[in-house]
């Protein structure tokens, strides 16, 4: 068995993340996201990150795909509709972003980090570890993010209120 | 827990690296060739998760707990992002009747 759960996960996610961005139908773009967000989770699994795999799993696969379903059954945008972009400007998009693979994996080839990925301590993703980590020296970002979710909150529903005309 | 862990051991740094920059790009392709301004978000979701995966991967090489940290608090910002993002989607279909972001030209005036 091995490393073969890795390359088969990793596998899943390119595949249905190429999905997500070829399929016609918004609404099975937003199904497609929901299966790559879950191999997601399985890789944070692999990696022993136990916490963020239930992170993920509740705010990825729960709150945000429910607000994306919502928006577009609420829109009523799951027809085929969208009017397409020209070819060429797909078929130059495609080649930046190829081009943009090559540069990355090109210029992290001359780094030659390839040493095997190794848990030293097997608590490292652990809910005990990280909330003593996220209460000790990441206190102020930790409260300065309810602050900004609050700030989230109230400029969304002001932003979706209707002006009184 | 111990299996799969053992699973772990031998996936080199690179081939994280890899999925990564693969996955990142994915998301870049699909702000460049679409036009909803949902499937766009969605895009932007695909990039902020192959960062996420990469910032934990280097956690585990580095054994240092902060990177998860991090990992935390871009969920946070993630939330935060699609919250207002899709409101101002749902404001503008309220303004052109659609999320062709080709209607949003104006904007560059």
């Amino acid at each position: 068995m091995g490393t073969s759960v890795f390359y088969l996960v990793a596998f899943l996610s390119i595949f249905f993340s190429l999905m997500v961005i070829f399929a016609k139908n918004p609404v099975h773009s937003v199904l497609y996201l929901i299966v790559t967000f879950f191999t997601f989770t399985v890789h944070y699994i692999l990696l022993n990150a136990q916490f963020l795999a239930v992170v993920n799993f509740i705010v990825y696969m729960g709150a945000i795909m429910v607000l994306f379903l919502f928006v577009l059954m609420l829109l009523n945008l799951n027809t085929d509709n969208e009017p397409l972009k020209s070819v060429l400007v797909k078929v130059v998009g495609v080649i930046g972003g190829c081009c943009l693979v090559v540069t990355l994996i090109g210029s992290l080839k001359a780094t030659a980090a390839s040493d095997p990925l190794i848990l030293v301590n097997p608590n490292l993703g652990l809910v005990k570890n990280l909330g003593k980590e996220l209460f000790g020296p990441f206190m102020l970002p930790f409260e300065l993010s309810s602050i900004l979710l609050l700030t989230a909150m109230v400029g969304a529903v002001l932003l979706t209120k209707k002006e009184k005309v | 827990m111990d299996n799969i862990t053992q699973n772990l051991q031998g996936v080199p740094l690179n081939h994280y690296i890899w999925l990564s920059a693969i996955i990142f790009s994915i998301g870049v392709i699909g702000v460049l060739t679409r036009r909803n301004a949902i499937v766009i978000f969605m895009s932007v979701e695909l990039m902020l998760n192959a960062v996420n995966l990469l910032l934990a991967a280097f956690s585990v090489h580095n054994n240092d707990p902060s990177g998860q940290v991090f990992v935390f608090f871009i969920m946070v910002l993630a939330a935060a992002e699609v919250a207002v993002g899709l409101s101002i989607i749902v404001m503008i279909y309220r303004n052109t009747q659609s999320t062709d972001i080709n209607v949003l030209n104006r904007l560059k005036w």
